[in-house]
């Protein structure tokens, strides 16, 4: 077996520094076996988020090579050679080592109303056809993995925290929005609330996700748009002054 | 901390405390908060990680948007046969009927179901279910589940406790009174006040070294319940599920769908045969295909086609597997070739199984739209767990209830695949109800300090020995003999073996020790977590030991074949008077006659309307 070299965060809030370790790394290992077998073999109390390891919880999200990634799918052989570097989140603040506090992102999800469905058919059943649900399907493929709030320039580099509500929750109301059987009206809290207006598409969040979920183009660039018809349609406008509607 | 005064301790008060956030915990506390009670809930990972989101292929519900002919009649028997006759008759009766309203509730609640071409929620045929039944999401259906049920439930005021593990139950009298638990992040310890609890902690699948549970499965609920005096059965029905990845050696065990047979897949050994024809058991013979020409023309959808082999129950397919490899025939890396990439087209894979195909592709370097995957049996789910009443979800010990894979009896002596995710929202709900009423009529107990301090103590005293051995060698040597000695096959020597193992391993996980702080250490948690993972080994072992016969996911090399003798009995587990271990042979009462009727009936005379006709 080979032997590799990561460059570990160790620390918490008060500070910390970089620590090597070098550990056998066999066929088809992924990043988060090299941190468990730092764990069971050098230091145990190394702290690092995880559950599935089949990329399907997004629990085990960190910075490997400078790149926000998740730990379990990141296969070392596709990795370029040398020392691994990995930190963790660099949106949310530091709990320790390779663990963050995300408890921020549980707290834009429940101010986001949830889905208001319209009445059952008269067998009790909703009808939505395959085509019609085929986008919302998408969104939900969403693991909470938090990479793309990592890597948002709004968040990451300028802190609006207080100002919109990250990609991830882009997509959640872009669900709603476009689901079949919704029928809140949510245009005036996209833009008001959950600052659909800061995202300037610079698409890094749509690199970064596991899941492939066309983040920009197909959840927060239609939002966008529903928001200009809404509020800067010169006809929608003129109807909402005259009228007094929404 | 210091035994000091408890009131010093951080203290949570609720009406019903659910101590785990999977598909049943959410969906009991959803039910408590629906009933107006203070609601708490706590998750040992981050809220919506539980191994729920692993789910993959649906959740069973007889609601016949596909084929007509289904209902929940049909489902009962099927989930009774798959069960080898094991099932608490009431369990999977209530399951049965309440699926599908609970189904229907998910997409009132947002979730967002594959559909039919009529729009209605498309259904997915499975293994030993008759009927396309499973209402699916592509194959990541439990994220469906859980995200629904995790975006529906924070606006019902239920307080959640994130990144939060119980250590122990505490008790007034016999009374379930309360929990101490620790905050990961800090170490410190948290004291909850409930007048009921609610168990939804999954199984101990950590236990075995091949296996697609995560490290959160390590019999937390098994373990405490045992501990509080509850009574524990069928422990030793494990489940073996056919297909898990075997090749890269890191990802061994990792869940590869029953989707990918239901949709198509067909099993092969290194000789190119289609092997499952050879293993077809009598009960499942006339309802079987016995030619792959028949098996392809159901695959067509010809209603007149029998099912093809490889959808017989897991116990049946694990068991071909591990023979398939046995007798030299298994693939380079000891599994079986699961092939789907020569019978479904390569953009309805990518459709129907996006998950699978990235999970290959990413982790193995296997693109399965072009070559066959490699797989073999993972140990994935408890059919045995805590005792309960079937309509309550109560235990044996008063305000304490369980729901989920935790608690036993739906799924007898073998689970159908998709009838865990219906499993979770059912009893789920019951169990919410049950705790609800429990908690109406009983005050908030007294918390009795000696407890809290023997607790607090076992917890620190692995950060404050001086030296000691190293948790996670105690866990490996675990997972290393539970795999060898109680695995599929199972024999009394070996089973013997592991008793004595278990005891000496035992006393080395009571000496570990972990380093540094109790601050989100990954160390220390091990080494709590030994303790639920040795107790629920030990009762699966015991358990299997007694059990002399082959059912279901028990198979005894020594005790083949069912005996007939043997499905009168149920394996109970409870701690006696002296700490030990007491393991006892009970007789289960006998089902009601309708139900008896439905479930040993041929399938002709139950739809025809022959058999239980009146019985709604």
């Amino acid at each position: 077996m080979a032997q590799r070299t990561f460059k570990i965060w160790r620390g918490d809030s008060e500070g910390g520094e970089f620590v090597d370790y070098t550990v056998e790394v066999g066929p088809g290992m992924v990043v988060l076996d090299a941190i468990h077998r730092i764990q069971a073999e050098h230091s145990s109390e190394l702290a690092c988020r995880w559950n599935c390891k089949a990329g399907k919880c997004g629990s085990c999200s960190m910075e490997i090579n400078g790149k926000p990634r998740l730990s379990c799918m990141t296969r070392l052989n596709s990795l370029p050679e040398g020392t691994v570097t990995i930190q963790p989140l660099k949106a949310f603040p530091l709990v320790k080592d390779l663990v963050t506090d995300v408890s921020w992102n549980f707290e834009q999800n429940k101010r986001i109303a949830p889905l208001k469905p319209k009445a059952r058919d008269a067998d009790g059943n909703h009808r939505m056809m395959q085509e019609d649900v085929d986008r919302v399907q998408e969104f939900r493929k969403c693991i909470e993995c938090f990479l793309c709030q990592d890597v948002c320039h709004v968040l990451r580099d300028h802190k609006k925290h207080e100002k919109f509500v990250g990609p991830r929750f882009m997509v959640r109301l872009a669900q709603l929005e476009m689901h079949p059987l919704d029928t809140d009206d949510r245009i005036e809290k996209i833009r008001k609330e959950f600052g659909s207006g800061w995202c300037n598409i610079t698409r890094c969040c749509t690199e970064v996700c596991p899941e492939h979920i066309g983040i920009t183009d197909n959840a927060i660039i239609p939002l966008k748009e529903r928001v200009v018809d809404r509020y800067y349609d010169p006809v929608a406008w003129f109807i909402r002054k005259v009228l007094g509607r929404k | 901390m210091a035994a000091a005064d408890i009131s010093e301790l951080q203290t949570i008060e609720h009406d019903v405390l659910v101590i785990g956030a999977g598909g049943a915990g959410l969906r009991a506390a959803i039910e408590c908060a629906a009933q107006g009670v203070s609601t708490g809930l706590v998750c040992k990972s981050l809220l919506g990680k539980a191994h729920t989101v692993m789910a993959e292929g649906g959740m069973a519900a007889a609601m016949g948007n596909v084929d007509p002919r289904d209902n929940w009649k049909v489902h009962f028997r099927d989930t009774m046969r798959g069960g080898k006759f094991l099932n608490n008759w009431r369990m999977a009766e209530l399951h049965a009927k309440e699926a599908p309203e609970r189904v229907r509730e998910l997409e009132e609640w947002g979730a967002v179901f594959d559909r039919t071409k009529q729009g209605l929620i498309s259904q997915r045929n499975f293994g030993g279910h008759r009927y396309p039944r499973l209402a699916h999401v592509g194959d990541r259906t439990g994220l469906e589940l859980i995200r629904t049920l995790q975006d529906h439930g924070v606006h019902q005021g239920i307080a959640v406790h994130m990144e939060c593990t119980v250590l122990d139950l505490l008790k007034d009298g016999d009374r379930v009174v309360g929990a101490l638990a620790y905050w990961r992040d800090t170490g410190r310890f948290v004291l909850f006040k409930a007048k009921a609890v609610v168990l939804a902690t999954g199984g101990a699948g950590k236990a075995w070294r091949v296996t697609s549970n995560s490290w959160e499965y390590s019999g937390d609920g098994l373990a405490m319940a045992y501990l509080a005096g509850a009574e524990l059965m069928d422990l030793e029905f494990t489940q073996f599920h056919p297909t898990g990845m075997v090749w890269p050696p890191s990802v061994r065990g990792t869940l590869v769908t029953e989707g990918v047979r239901g949709d198509g897949g067909i099993l092969k050994n290194k000789d190119g045969k289609r092997f499952m024809f050879d293993y077809i058991p009598e009960r499942f013979a006339a309802e079987t295909a016995d030619t792959e020409e028949e098996a392809n023309r159901w695959l067509k959808g010809d209603k007149a086609a029998r099912r093809p082999p490889e959808l017989l129950t897991r116990d049946v397919v694990a068991r071909a597997i591990n023979s398939e490899v046995k007798a030299g025939r298994g693939s380079e890396h000891g599994g079986v070739y699961l092939d789907i990439a020569s019978r479904v087209p390569a953009e309805i894979i990518r459709k129907k199984l996006p998950s699978m195909y990235h999970q290959f592709k990413e982790l193995a370097e296997v693109d399965i739209t072009a070559q066959p995957m490699e797989v073999g049996p993972t140990l994935h789910y408890f059919m045995g767990g805590i005792r309960v009443d079937a309509d309550s979800q109560m235990t044996t010990v008063p305000g304490l209830f369980a729901a989920g894979e935790c608690a036993a009896g739906l799924h007898g002596a073998n689970r159908l695949g998709g009838n865990s995710l219906s499993d979770l929202i059912v009893f789920g709900k019951r169990a919410g109800a049950g705790a609800c009423e429990y908690a109406a009529k009983a005050g908030q107990g007294v918390i009795d300090e000696a407890q809290v301090h023997a607790s607090m103590r076992r917890a620190t005293d692995f950060l404050n020995r001086e030296s000691g051995i190293n948790p996670f060698v105690v866990q490996e040597k675990l997972q290393g003999m539970m795999s060898h000695n109680v695995g599929i096959i199972r024999t009394k020597a070996e089973l013997e073996t592991a008793i004595e193992k278990l005891k000496e391993l035992e006393a080395e996980a009571a000496t570990a020790k972990a380093h540094a702080t109790s601050q989100y250490n990954a160390g220390w948690h091990t080494a709590l977590d030994l303790r639920n993972l040795l107790l629920s080994s030990e009762a699966v072992t015991r358990a299997a030991l007694t059990r002399e016969e082959s059912r279901g996911a028990h198979t005894r090399d020594d005790f083949p074949g069912e005996r007939d003798e043997w499905v009168k009995y149920n394996i109970i587990i409870k701690r006696g008077a002296g700490g030990e271990m007491v393991v006892e042979k009970r007789q289960r009462p006998a089902g009601p006659t309708p139900l008896v009727e439905i479930a040993n009936s041929k399938i002709e005379d139950l739809e025809s309307g022959k058999v239980a006709a009146d019985y709604k």
